[in-house]
């Protein structure tokens, strides 16, 4: 497992040298420019003098060169310093959004808390719900709680958060003023009075975000758990006298969990990549927000890196996956 | 004896809520502002936008700002200077500033002029990418006479020398705070671009770019009882409909910039009753540009769009001229601006001192433009399209992609087509449209299209610099149209050399008809600036000329 586990992250480094490479690239062919937020009137000496500080205008060689030992040797150290107080870095120039020309690292920092938080709960929220739903569905199959269920997590997959974000705000806070519709991301929890405000600025992204959640994985473990309960095995337990409880949670549950699992571990790095819409709809500012605005503004250096941490977080949930799969089936092997 | 008592204490509770308005600094706890688009930085000097501008004008200012008439006033400087009181030199070659005296910084550091001078060797500092670098090119020199007294000397006469050190765009940095950035360091000053210390009624506590900026006030603000506000909390993110929605439907906060929404849709919001969408007129005015010079692909690329070249269709006058009288302004203006727009024939359309208030173009004359193209020899072909030695009047127009404008697209080509004109319609996204690089074909200053629609404005109140954007000799940036009138350079050069606010505001009405007629830039709607103010929110003062922000020190809660 240990072999395979390293063969697997040694055959990934080519596989994200290639993939950071055709982010540069298509970042480069994409048309758009930093400058473009500027007054028309603006001279353009005036311009190419701000490309020029930019360093909009470096061969393409070049760019991908600086961002590449920005991204490997420059940050890794810088974090390093950070951690134990040395000085490798001083005067070292790390990656620097074209937007703030603030260190990109340091705004990825800043966004990653509301991101967790916000999307992580959406997640974990959202599986406490689909897994008794997906359980209970199967068991009861075509019992009115499963027409109930299957309608509402068509709805949920069906509905873009888009629209039921917006309609949340309508209900909760133009019309009940129960919830706010802004997240206040310097809101600090230290007394009973702000944890409530934290939830209930929380509120509202957390069920746009969890509906879908559990309308996806409710839909896998129910047909997973469907395969399962007509299986043999299942027979033989309930032959053997074992009560109900015991079949279904323990022996079908646990059999129908492993397809599931892998779904839920490469649903992991959306949690860091964060949600573009609803986070844009509730202004919490995460790193979706922060992927998008990047892209909006032409931000090259910062989508670069968000996008290349992206595929960096995908290829290793896809390991962890795969690792899963060999603990919770014992039939797999991969030496 | 009881009237006297009743009279005596109503004065006393009159003077009461005289004073509570004025009450002591910080008594009105915290403001909340949504700026939507987000700023990402507290320097305006390398800011991307406005955004970025607007925010930085609570921390850092200018000798001196322009008040909600357009009206220079003195912040940091003691007085303005003029011809009159010698503040600015006869010959028009230099101006001197003096500096109210006690001035401070937030961190307790006095403001002296050593400051003044270290600020415009930043912006003039090649490496730094300057974006205000525009008001300080005409300067030779910036000297220091004393601790409070700066001279600007100019290479040339400057009839308006109120371009560097005014308005939010040239505010004044600490030298002390900014002393590495210089040169090629610019970049890595991240704390100093994200808490710089200023002057103004605010300081910043906490910015994180794109999303939240968190100020208090600024104890060292020269103004003891200012301001009422003991907060600031500037949000972004979203978009329009959800910062109108915060201010005016659910009154979460109290001030959002820019609401460009449907006027239905903003009244709507206002039922509500929580808070007031704010319209400010400006200086915007979304214009149709003429190329008069020949886009042609097939020409080498140095000589495409340029003077070389006219413009086989466009260079004639009278089609420009029939092209505008096709348009009828106040329906495009209802259409898509409703209260925010007002149909315009003035490339300045405001101040008052310098717009012409010409009316000739409004009335839209369909016959009268047929029949002046018949006279310039395009005669009506069979299937309706105009034609003359074989070629068809066909025109491209292209503008950005936006509701609004490709609506505006769609009924111009209309028109035109009624009197005889093809019209080709492409949209651009804005971010490539109005892009920097010389080599992308699509931006507005390469202009490769017969005509162009966007909005084009300046920023203060003097037009000065946006009358010489359309000289001869800035053909191949700034003067999209190609326009060159040597009668038009000549009043631009005489606006140059005049201080007199009466006599710049004649040369701007004359310049303004020279241009009109030419056609070569076709207003169409002079569009106002809209913010939503909470009823909860008092003091404030729209303004078009500088920062909208620009009197915060003056806020304060309704009570």
């Amino acid at each position: 497992m240990l072999n395979y586990a390293i063969r697997r992250l040694l055959i990934s480094v080519p596989t994200l040298c290639l993939i950071s490479l055709v982010i540069f690239s298509l970042l480069k062919m994409a048309p758009g420019d930093p400058l473009s937020q500027l007054p028309p009137s603006l001279p353009p000496e005036v311009r190419a003098n701000m490309r020029a500080a930019l360093g909009i205008d470096e061969p393409l060689f070049v760019q991908y060169l600086l961002w590449l030992k920005q991204f490997f040797v420059i940050e890794p150290l810088h974090g390093f310093d950070v951690l134990f107080g040395t000085h490798f870095t001083d005067g070292m120039q790390r990656i620097i959004s074209w937007q703030s020309r603030g260190p990109v690292f340091r705004i990825i920092a800043e966004r990653l808390p509301q991101t967790l938080l916000v999307v992580g709960l959406a997640y974990i929220v959202g599986l406490l719900i689909a897994l008794p739903i997906g359980i209970v569905s199967a068991y009861k199959q075509y019992s009115v709680f499963d027409q109930i269920g299957t309608f509402l997590s068509m709805l949920g997959l069906a509905v873009p958060s888009f629209f039921s974000g917006v309609l949340a705000i309508l209900i909760f806070a133009v019309y009940l003023d129960w919830l706010p519709t802004i997240y206040n991301t310097n809101l600090i929890v230290n007394s009973w009075s702000s944890f409530i405000e934290q939830l209930r600025q929380m509120a509202m992204p957390v069920m746009v975000l969890a509906v879908q959640t559990t309308a996806s994985i409710s839909r896998y473990l129910r047909s997973s758990m469907l395969d399962n309960l007509n299986q043999d095995y299942v027979r033989t337990a309930r032959a053997k006298g074992m009560g109900e409880n015991v079949v279904v949670l323990i022996h079908v549950l646990r059999n129908s969990m492993i397809p599931v699992v892998t779904v839920i571990a490469l649903g992991l790095p959306s949690i860091f990549a964060g949600a573009i819409v609803t986070e844009q709809i509730f202004k919490v500012n995460g790193i979706g927000e922060l992927l998008i605005t990047a892209i909006y503004a032409n931000d090259v250096p910062m989508v670069q890196t968000l996008a290349f941490i992206f595929a960096v977080l995908i290829v290793v949930f896809n390991l962890i996956a795969d690792l899963f799969y060999g603990l919770l089936d014992p039939r797999i092997r991969y030496d | 004896m009881f009237r006297l008592k009743s009279l005596l204490t109503g004065g006393v509770i009159a003077t009461l809520l005289v004073t509570s308005a004025f009450a002591k600094r910080g008594a009105d706890g915290i403001v909340k502002i949504l700026n939507w688009q987000a700023p990402s930085m507290m320097n305006p000097y390398l800011a991307g936008g406005d955004k970025e501008v607007i925010a930085a004008s609570l921390v850092l200012e200018p000798l001196a700002g322009y008040d909600e008439n357009g009206v220079l006033f003195p912040r940091l400087a003691a007085e303005i200077p003029t011809v009159e009181n010698g503040g600015v030199a006869e010959d028009l070659k230099s101006i001197t500033w003096k500096l109210k005296s006690g001035l401070k910084w937030s961190d307790g550091s006095p403001v002296t002029s050593k400051d003044v001078v270290f600020t415009a060797n930043y912006c003039m500092d090649p490496k730094v990418g300057c974006a205000a670098l525009a008001g300080f090119q005409g300067v030779d020199k910036v000297e220091a006479l004393d601790d409070l007294t700066v001279k600007v000397t100019f290479k040339e006469p400057t009839g308006v020398p109120y371009t560097l050190f005014v308005s939010q765009w040239s505010p004044i940095i600490q030298a002390n705070q900014f002393a590495d950035c210089l040169s090629a360091k610019a970049p890595t000053c991240t704390e100093a671009n994200f808490y710089p210390i200023g002057t103004g009624p605010f300081v910043v506590t906490s910015f994180k770019p794109n999303d939240a900026i968190q100020l208090k006030a600024n104890p060292n603000y020269r103004d003891a009882n200012k301001p009422a506000f003991a907060e600031v909390n500037v949000k972004g993110g979203g978009d329009a409909l959800g910062a109108a929605r915060a201010v005016l439907q659910t009154g979460e906060y109290d001030y959002a910039l820019n609401l460009q929404l449907a006027p239905d849709v903003l009244s709507e919001m206002e039922k509500g009753d929580k808070g007031k969408a704010g319209f400010t007129f400006g200086t915007t005015v979304e214009f149709l540009f003429m190329n008069l010079t020949d886009p042609s692909p097939s020409l080498p690329p140095e000589e495409r769009s340029t003077a070389k070249h006219p413009h086989p269709i466009l260079s004639d006058v009278r089609v420009r001229k029939a092209l505008s009288m096709a348009l009828d302004r106040a329906r495009l203006s209802d259409i898509g601006y409703g209260s925010m727009g007002k149909p315009t024939c003035d490339f300045v359309p405001a101040p008052p001192i310098f717009a012409a208030g010409s009316t000739s173009c409004l009335q839209q004359d369909i016959p009268g433009a047929k029949r002046l193209l018949d006279e310039a020899g395009w005669r009506q072909g069979p299937d309706g399209i105009r034609g003359k030695d074989g070629e068809k009047l066909k025109l491209t127009l292209v503008t950005t992609t936006n509701p609004v404008r490709n609506q505006f697209q769609a009924i111009i080509k209309q028109w035109w087509h009624d009197i005889g004109v093809e019209v080709e319609l492409r949209s651009i996204d804005a971010s490539v449209f109005f892009g920097s690089d010389p080599s992308n074909p699509e931006t507005y200053s390469n202009f490769y299209a017969d005509a162009q629609m966007w909005a084009n404005y300046f920023s203060g109140s003097d037009p000065g610099a946006y009358a010489e954007s359309y000289t001869c000799g800035q053909s191949h940036g700034s003067n999209t149209p190609r326009y060159c009138d040597t009668n038009y350079d000549a009043l631009v050069t005489e606006l140059g050399k005049t201080a007199d606010i009466e006599k710049r505001g004649e040369i701007v009405k004359k310049l303004n008809t020279i241009l009109m007629d030419s056609y070569a830039i076709m207003p169409l709607v002079w569009r106002a600036g809209v913010s939503g103010i909470s009823n909860t929110l008092g003091g404030t003062a729209s303004n078009a000329w500088d920062s909208e922000l620009w009197n915060a020190q003056d806020w304060y809660r309704n009570k």
